[in-house]
């Protein structure tokens, strides 16, 4: 059976269409999923992104421990800043990739992926042996609300005496009240654009949510949420990232700190960058009708050279391009492969992973 | 949700159009309403031969892609063109915009489908 968040009614009353996602029923789209991108790219829409886990990381050596757990420089970390990085196994695979908020000193909050948070809270119990930490599962009860766009800054200082403007790109704030309730918020977000991410107390979070529609956020399901962080050129676990595919190979490397004296997985990843990389991430454009998918192969005079990890045909550019894995030979700009669909050889264009320009307040 | 009469249907959500020798095949209102915006449609070549069950094609979302089944054996003789420049035709009007026209093996195939009462039970209640 799956879970509901506290903001389940609330999706209903709206007409969300509810899927099962990483065991919660949550709305994959409500106006539709272009119609809600495109809010997201111009004006400003809202998505319940409660089923993301949140931990809890203190005492005297939490600072050496996530420096330890991983692969970006904690330790670099200053008070009310968040951090993105991937925690790796030895091999070099990913466990999963989180956001770091620093709070103030040996006081951390981590978020994790939803279908990740049993096996991190396992994976983090036990690279903290031997450290003086606590690690404290809060997912259960905490709400998450992401505001993202253009005018998000605008319609939630509508609702909040705190100047948002003093908040800059991965900055947080703590005790922030919007509508009354008291909110952990930070500005961050999965779409590209400038945006807040909300965290508050389960029973608060309607009220948020209700008075941020009632401002004029388009409400937005998951199949937008997928197709702006995909336009955007950040990583989904399971799909550009995983226990099979390293943060290097899916060009994540200024997350990673080689330099670090240690980290779980440093050894190998130092060791796969100096041997060269097997595998590359790459963008591509399709020259031929069609849509890319994950798991679609691509292909070079018959062989195959890697796969799709995520493709779409892109709401915000109206082309069809995506995300491959693929044989580090091959991953040169300008380059052409194809993509098998159905049967059929798509002919496709090497180009820029970054496909839009990101629109954040730095 | 329509089911209008004169189209026969699949479980696979297509509906077969008989006119004279030769028949259209196309995706129901419920097929279309369950994809949501239609963005791209995937047609096969002209001539080629399927049978019934074989997948001719597919219709993609942004989100998904959804294969096309033959709900009866034939030649493939003409394709509508026009969804390859506007596919949310289909969401418009999912019996008026046909995806292929066909010569049929064997009429007789057509009898097994369902009629438009049947389909729409199935819809209903999955039976």
């Amino acid at each position: 059976m799956s879970k509901r968040t506290s903001l389940y009614e609330q999706h209903i009353a709206a007409g969300g269409k509810m899927v099962e996602y990483a065991g919660w029923e949550l709305p994959v789209q409500y106006a539709g999923l272009a119609v809600e991108h495109e809010a997201v790219r111009t004006t400003a829409g809202i998505f319940d992104v409660s089923h993301m886990g949140e931990a809890l990381v203190f005492g005297p050596e939490s600072e050496e421990f996530l420096n330890y757990l991983l692969t970006n420089a904690v330790d670099k970390l200053e008070d009310n800043k968040v951090l993105y990085s991937l925690m790796c196994y030895p091999d070099g695979g990913v466990v999963d990739d989180l956001l770091v908020y620093r709070f103030v000193e040996r006081e951390y909050f981590l978020v994790i992926n939803a279908a990740n948070i049993a096996k991190d809270l396992a994976w983090m119990t036990e690279q903290a042996t031997g450290f003086a930490v606590q690690i404290v599962d809060v997912s259960s009860e905490t709400s998450e609300i992401a505001l993202q766009g253009p005018d998000a800054e605008r319609l939630l200082q509508q609702w909040t005496k705190f100047d948002l403007n003093e908040l800059k790109f991965f900055e947080c704030a703590r005790e922030v009240e919007i509508v009354g309730c008291k909110c952990l918020i930070s500005r961050t977000g999965y779409t590209g654009e400038d945006g807040f991410e909300i965290y508050t107390a389960n029973d608060y979070v309607a009220q948020i949510w209700q008075a941020l529609i009632a401002a004029g956020a388009q409400p937005c399901g998951l199949g937008c949420r997928d197709t702006l962080r995909f336009e955007a050129g950040l990583p989904l676990y399971g799909y550009e990232i995983s226990a099979n595919i390293s943060p290097l190979e899916a060009g994540l490397g200024m997350f990673v700190r080689l330099e670090k004296p240690d980290f779980v997985g440093k050894q190998a990843l130092l060791a796969a960058k100096e041997q060269g990389l097997a595998r590359k991430t790459v963008g591509f454009e399709l020259l031929d009708k069609g849509i890319p998918r994950h798991g679609y192969e691509v292909q070079i005079e018959g062989k195959t050279i890697g796969t799709v990890t995520t493709g779409y045909l892109s709401p915000t550019l109206k082309k069809s391009i995506g995300l491959a894995l693929i044989d580090s030979d091959y991953a040169k700009p300008d380059g052409e492969f194809a993509v098998l669909m159905r049967g059929k050889l798509l002919r496709a264009k090497i180009i820029s992973r970054q496909f839009i320009k990101k629109n954040y307040k730095k | 949700m329509k089911f209008p009469n004169g189209y026969s249907y699949s479980k696979d959500h297509e509906w077969v159009k008989v006119v004279g020798d030769y028949a259209y095949i196309g995706i129901s209102d419920f097929a279309q309403h369950s994809l949501g915006e239609i963005v791209f449609v995937d047609l096969p070549e002209v001539d080629t031969e399927f049978s019934a069950g074989d997948t001719f094609g597919a219709v993609e979302s942004v989100k998904a892609a959804s294969d096309l089944y033959m709900p009866i054996g034939g030649k493939v003789l003409e394709i509508n063109e026009a969804l390859s420049a506007e596919p949310g035709l289909l969401n418009t009007d999912s019996y008026e915009n046909w995806i292929v026209k066909i010569e049929m093996t064997d009429r007789a195939e057509v009898d097994a489908l369902l009629e438009p009462i049947q389909y729409e039970q199935f819809v209903n209640t999955g039976k």
